[in-house]
């Protein structure tokens, strides 16, 4: 049958039949390509787009996990804003991202300078770099969580036996500003792989003779790192760090193992906060309102890498 | 005499680096070393004040190890994470094999805004929707079970690898294409026969990334599943291993080791992919 028919449709004996019409239709170019992107666009609708409308929804009501209640209009927002722990929470979150990020970039850039160089094993070096990064976040923050033990703390043993520290040492997950530096220290370690191996490419990309020139001009080692490197990788680097900023400010995994947000809430960001309120306390409505607070970082890191991007 | 001079700057130049690495190195693998010292030692050792915590000085035990698999649940959380990753990437690489070749190739109106929907939900971080994502989860009746993550996962798998693959994409040449379909062939077919098997390293890439993303994801595990036989085993080891304020720590980091190994193994053969991976996702976009 179907032999026939297509033996008929190749010597143009018979009008096209349904099937080769629709045929025809798909190898459109713009049909086709509608299609391929119709699951995707699916799949971001139902489960991006529609949760955050949802998420603006339930910030807008008094909803309760299991019980749906009346739209309160900003009464949410109103609430949390004069809250002490949504303050403290907005401080953290800034120091926390703030002083990673600077941490991230300055050893980033510096790491990825020491590995441009012409060093041996080079493949075992980058490769060790970029374990933490490969490595779940959750289980290596356990070993940091250990690391940072109120009494077997192997960073105080250590500390202690070469004196920089006197015995005890920092209860560092106990006390409020050391347990912010050892989040911050986690993250720093967690997040210095990406920038250190995209800044690497970045540098790899730079063209020899701009060195040369330079060099033929006398400038010294740090002069031609300020002059040529840096200003060369300044594309690079910002994308890495428009990246990093939503990342970081988003943070919950660390946070969430190292110190659930204490000690008295010295280190919650937002994430775990609307974790701690939204699922634990139950108050969806409250919890999605602090998640919300992620969006304005979002929205500006989009503008700025489409703007970037539109540039390129 | 100058090329003396010069080579004795040179030898000095390395050492200079290799001083400088050391400590990178150290501060990177630290944390694993330890984490890997600890699961082998005696409860004894780990809690007295009297060791030396670098190594192991009264013998070597399993008994930590024993512990995880006759007392918990960590080889079902191991099973529901292989499952889930597996599940999860194979969807999303279709899924996203098919949008980025879209977007990479193909004219047709809306195609540039597209792009930057995908783009844009590339950068929405978990924390964000996680809260009525776990509503459309229960609503779907999916809670407490291991599809309400093989459903979910994708959310972040899809726009990563389609805005991976659209570079590998790009870098096909149009005339292959142009020749297959001058010669008959489909365009379902010029994709999956000409055009995918260019860019294949895009695949693997996308294929590892997403596994590994799948396999570390931490705050929808943790916030859709609460029954333990149902859990991942990075939530499972992070969760069910902590009782109350005596810290099984020996056993704690017998299972953070243990949950690792699949993503180490997977990493130390496919290095270079994620380098490659790591460049191409965050830079060429």
């Amino acid at each position: 049958m179907a032999v026939t028919s297509r033996a008929l449709a190749a010597a143009g004996l018979q009008a096209p039949g349904r099937r080769e019409r629709l045929r025809r239709w798909w190898e459109q170019e713009h049909v086709f390509g509608y299609g391929l992107i119709v699951p995707a666009l699916v799949l971001l609708t139902c489960l991006v787009a529609y949760p955050f409308g949802m998420a603006i929804y339930f910030s807008l009501s008094d909803y309760w996990v299991g019980s749906p209640g009346p739209f309160v209009g900003l009464a949410n927002f109103r609430e949390i804003l004069g809250n002490d722990v949504f303050r403290q929470t907005v401080q953290n979150s800034f120091v926390f991202t703030l002083i990673a990020l600077t941490l991230k970039t300055v050893l980033g850039v510096w790491l990825a300078v020491l590995l441009a160089r012409d060093v041996r094993f080079k493949r075992l070096l980058r490769g060790a770099v970029l374990l933490p990064w490969v490595i779940p976040t959750a289980l290596s923050t356990l070993g940091w969580w250990w690391m940072f033990d109120s009494l077997y703390s192997v960073v105080n043993w250590t500390a202690i036996r070469l004196g920089i520290m006197s015995a005890p040492g920092p209860n560092w997950l106990g006390q409020s500003s050391w347990a912010m530096a050892a989040v911050i220290v986690v993250n720093t370690w967690r997040g210095l792989p990406f920038f250190a191996i995209t800044v690497l490419a970045g540098l790899m990309s730079i063209p020899r003779e701009f060195y040369e020139a330079a060099e033929v001009d006398g400038a010294s080692n740090r002069q031609r790192f300020w002059h040529v490197t840096l200003p060369l990788l300044k594309p690079v680097l910002a994308v890495v760090i428009l990246f990093s900023t939503i990342f970081t400010f988003s943070d919950f995994n660390i946070v969430y193992v190292l110190t659930r947000g204490g000690p008295v809430n010295s280190t919650h960001l937002f994430a775990t906060l609307a974790y701690q309120i939204g699922l634990q306390g139950g108050n969806l409505g409250q919890g999605a309102a602090i998640s919300l607070f992620l969006f304005p970082m979002l929205a500006m890191v989009v503008f700025l890498q489409l703007r970037y991007i539109r540039k390129e | 005499m100058a090329s003396a001079t010069r080579a004795r700057t040179r030898r000095w130049q390395a050492a200079l680096t290799y001083a400088n690495l050391t400590p990178f190195i150290f501060f990177a693998l630290f944390p694993f070393y330890f984490m890997f010292v600890t699961s082998f030692k005696r409860n004894a050792e780990l809690y007295s004040l009297k060791s030396i915590p670098f190594w192991i000085q009264s013998g070597v035990i399993t008994d930590h190890y024993a512990f995880l698999f006759q007392r918990t649940e960590f080889l079902t959380w191991m099973k529901n994470s292989l499952i889930i990753s597996v599940i999860a990437t194979a969807v999303s690489l279709i899924i996203a094999i098919l949008a980025g070749y879209s977007l990479a190739r193909l004219r047709y109106r809306g195609v540039g805004s597209f792009g930057t929907a995908v783009f844009i939900s590339y950068l929405v971080p978990p924390t964000l929707l996680f809260l009525p994502l776990s509503q459309v989860v229960s609503w779907l009746g999916l809670s407490d079970s291991i599809w309400s993550l093989v459903l979910t996962y994708p959310t972040f798998l899809v726009p990563f690898s389609t805005w991976l693959l659209m570079g590998y994409f790009r870098t096909v040449p149009r005339e292959v294409e142009e020749c297959a379909l001058v010669d008959g062939a489909t365009r379902m077919q010029t994709l999956f026969k000409i055009v995918l098997p260019m860019a294949v390293p895009g695949v693997v890439c996308a294929a590892l990334f997403g596994f590994t993303l799948c396999w570390n994801e931490f705050i929808y595990a943790l916030t859709f599943v609460s029954q333990s036989g149902n859990k991942t085993a990075v939530v499972g080891v992070t969760a069910d291993l902590i009782r109350g304020d005596i810290y099984y720590w020996g056993s704690l980091m017998a299972g953070a080791v243990l949950a690792s190994i699949p993503i180490v193994v997977i990493y130390v053969w496919f290095l270079d992919y994620y380098v490659s991976g790591l460049t191409a996702g965050a830079v060429k976009g």
